[in-house]
């Protein structure tokens, strides 16, 4: 692949897509595909056949629009008119009126916050090219910023434009991506490794599967540009195996970008060379841990061990590796296109650019949000999200899962970034946010995050092993109305102990659920003792 | 003994069932490196639905690894089933959003009306009950996977109705 070549796709593309007067995108995106959207992709396409219109109006099949719980849904003519909730016994009736009108009973308003207060760059193309072919991400100008970066700049010109960003972990830990770049970068030895981390395990999560979904070539743009920054010639995608619509459309992907030259040897033809295989998680929420990862792509137990020496110095097969989350790696494109300047001017002092929250639970408007760092929690559940349905009372907000905590309405109007999360006992984590509402009870939710983190532990280390089968005890206990003050006691002084002693992540965070529910809901645990204190 | 890759001689399936090459040809995409050991427990769970002793001494034997260490793999992923799954199969997410969305009532109506405990199979192998962590559909909640059909939004009337109706589609055909 020649730059002339990139340009001529684009240009042939355009050109095709200007021949249409009209252009029906169905979502494919996760909630939709699971509302059947492709069996309503096939019925407008055997419509347009039917009234012999191929050359008139183009039918084609785009990642996630955001609102999942509307699906499936069906836009005309790029946000003229938006339809939900389309069955395929609607096609008809869409494909007559693409000159005249619209389908009223069909039309989802698309002036509603949550589509206005959104800022988009990771999901950019989310919506508006079809995931499964590289010339719909080439007309975006995909592998421009992929181009400019071997042709223009130096690996630490890259990671410069990255630390000027702010750009930090959207995996959950925050890490700022720029150091984490450069740490790589000057690590001895000849060969490294870059691994894009998808393993999504939070319940209540699903960003990574939804950008894997909707633009998969953005996430192997990203990661070239990473391995060219650091010196790395070989990646690693790890995808859950529970996602096989995103496996699939990056597998797809894959060798797409393979055929054209984008990925392989002598990419642009320059001397950089990059190779990128797909790994599958087999259902080991522990294997998000890094070094877990790391053990499983060389197909061991996903087991962590201490760090360090941290992966960037000794990571797969003992060499010098990067591992980024899926969305962090999505942010580099826009970065490099844009300029780090660019990007640290979204959002707040110490948390810059967007974050990608699954908005789900209690809350009218389930989906999938971007929004700038810096926005308020009631921002969110109320403007974006629509507020709570059937009238009821908003009682807590869950972020970071089972690592995070949940924040009570009066800290709504706290603004969304890694430092205030951290300080009421939360984290930002990776973007699952949870609405509860007043019929939630709270050591339920605890318990249901112990429970998780219990059946999920892996057993190498004891304070996580066997801790958190204790507090899952000791919360099952509260729960049944059995237990007595010194129970609560206990089990206060074993989230301090499982926390400080843990050897992971998953082991130290455990207690977050519990410790923030606690915090904020002290009076139903109270309640639900057998016992009451001085009795 | 080690052999380079690719000068491998070719290995014994364990039967005639042609699911076998499908494991080996894994293997052989992978070099036979020991690396290679979840991905091709992956194609074994994929081609036959349950990973049994002869497939992991299979696969032990051509990555050359420890029978032992492959035991310890497959056990440790969820994954990976020790068990043949029943005829059909529905998993109930107990994600978050589902959880408090009615997803643990939606699993009691089935545990309670089909006899059967989740993560188990029927007495007649009808049906397997699963229960899933996340699905991803976080935005359809409450929702289950029937024979890798997903849907969303169920109470506990229609997700009983939904696997009734999988169970009689067999009747009706036999």
């Amino acid at each position: 692949m020649t730059p002339e070549e990139l340009d001529e796709i684009a240009t042939i593309e355009r050109e095709t897509t200007h021949q249409f007067q009209h252009r029906v995108s169905v979502c494919v995106g996760t909630g939709c595909h699971s509302a059947h959207s492709e069996e309503v992709k096939t019925a407008l396409e055997k419509e347009v056949s039917r009234q012999g219109l191929e050359n008139w109006c183009q039918v084609k099949g785009v990642g996630c629009r955001g609102l999942c719980a509307s699906g499936p849904m069906v836009e005309v003519d790029t946000a003229a008119r938006l339809y939900q909730g389309v069955t395929p016994e609607d096609a008809v009736e869409i494909v007559e009126t693409l000159d005249t009108g619209s389908v009223p009973r069909l039309e989802c308003p698309t002036d509603l916050p949550f589509f206005t207060r959104q800022t988009k760059i990771v999901l950019e193309h989310a919506g508006r090219i079809d995931p499964e072919r590289i010339e719909d991400y080439i007309v975006m100008g995909g592998y421009t910023a992929l181009l400019k970066t071997l042709t223009e700049m130096t690996p630490a010109e890259v990671i410069e434009q990255i630390t000027t960003s702010g750009l930090r972990g959207r995996g959950g830990g925050g890490y700022p991506t720029g150091l984490k770049w450069r740490t790589v970068a000057i690590a001895a030895g000849t060969q490294k490794y870059i691994i894009c981390n998808g393993d999504e395990g939070d319940p209540g999560a699903f960003m990574d599967r939804s950008i894997l979904e909707s633009d998969p070539h953005r996430i192997l743009e990203g990661m070239a540009i990473a391995a060219y920054a650091v010196g790395a010639d070989e990646g690693y995608v790890y995808v859950r195996a529970e996602y096989p619509l995103a496996i699939k459309r990056l597998r797809a992907a894959i060798i797409q970008a393979e055929r054209n030259g984008l990925l392989g040897k002598n990419i642009f033809g320059t001397p950089f060379s990059f190779h990128v295989e797909i790994r599958l998680g087999a259902g080991a929420f522990v294997c998000g841990e890094e070094t877990a990862l790391i053990a499983s792509i060389e197909g061991r137990r996903g087991t962590p061990r201490p760090r360090p020496p941290y992966p960037a110095e000794f990571g797969l097969w003992g060499c010098p590796t990067l591992i980024n989350n899926v969305e962090t790696i999505a942010n580099i494109v826009p970065i490099v296109r844009n300029g780090g300047a660019w990007f640290a001017e979204i959002g707040t002092e110490n948390s810059k650019g967007t974050k990608v929250f699954a908005l789900t639970g209690r809350v009218n408007h389930t989906g999938l949000i971007e929004v700038p760092m810096g926005i308020t929690l009631r921002e969110i559940v109320f403007d974006i999200g629509g507020g709570i349905p059937d009238g009821r009372k908003f009682k807590a907000v869950q972020t970071g899962g089972p690592s995070g905590g949940c924040i009570p309405e009066e800290y709504l109007d706290m603004t969304v970034d890694y430092a205030s999360l951290a300080q009421v006992g939360s984290i930002m984590g990776s973007g699952g946010m949870i609405i509860m509402d007043e019929t939630s009870n709270m050591v339920d939710v605890a318990r249901y995050f112990m429970e998780f983190c219990m059946t999920e532990s892996c057993g190498k280390c004891i304070p996580c092993r066997v801790g958190t089968v204790q507090m899952h005890e000791l919360l099952c206990r509260i729960a049944a109305g059995q237990a007595t003050p010194h129970d609560l006691e206990l089990l206060e002084e074993l989230c301090d102990l499982v926390k400080q002693t843990s050897l992971c992540g998953l082991g130290q965070s455990s207690p977050n659920p519990v410790l923030s529910t606690l915090r904020y809901f002290r009076n139903e645990y109270m309640d639900q003792l057998a016992a009451k204190p001085g009795e | 003994m080690s052999v380079p890759a690719g000068k491998k001689l070719k290995l014994p399936l364990p039967s005639d069932d042609r699911r076998w090459r499908l494991v080996g040809a894994t293997m052989r995409r992978h070099g036979y490196r020991p690396s290679a050991l979840i991905e091709t427990l992956h194609t074994v769970q994929e081609s036959f639905g349950y990973v049994d002793n002869d497939a992991l001494r299979f696969v032990a034997n051509g990555l050359h690894v420890p029978l032992s260490r492959a035991y310890g793999v497959a056990t440790f992923y969820h994954f990976f089933s020790f068990k043949p799954p029943g005829k059909h199969t529905c998993a109930i997410c107990l994600g978050t959003a589902c959880y408090i969305k009615g997803g643990p009532d939606n699993l009691k109506a089935l545990e309670e009306a089909f006899d059967v405990q989740a993560g188990e199979t029927t007495a007649d192998g009808q049906l397997s009950l699963l229960t899933a962590r996340c699905l991803g559909a976080c935005g359809l909640a409450p929702a289950a996977v029937f024979d890798g059909e997903m849907v969303g939004r169920l109470d506990r009337m229609e997700i009983q109705q939904r696997v009734e109706r999988l169970l009689n589609d067999d009747a009706r055909r036999t």
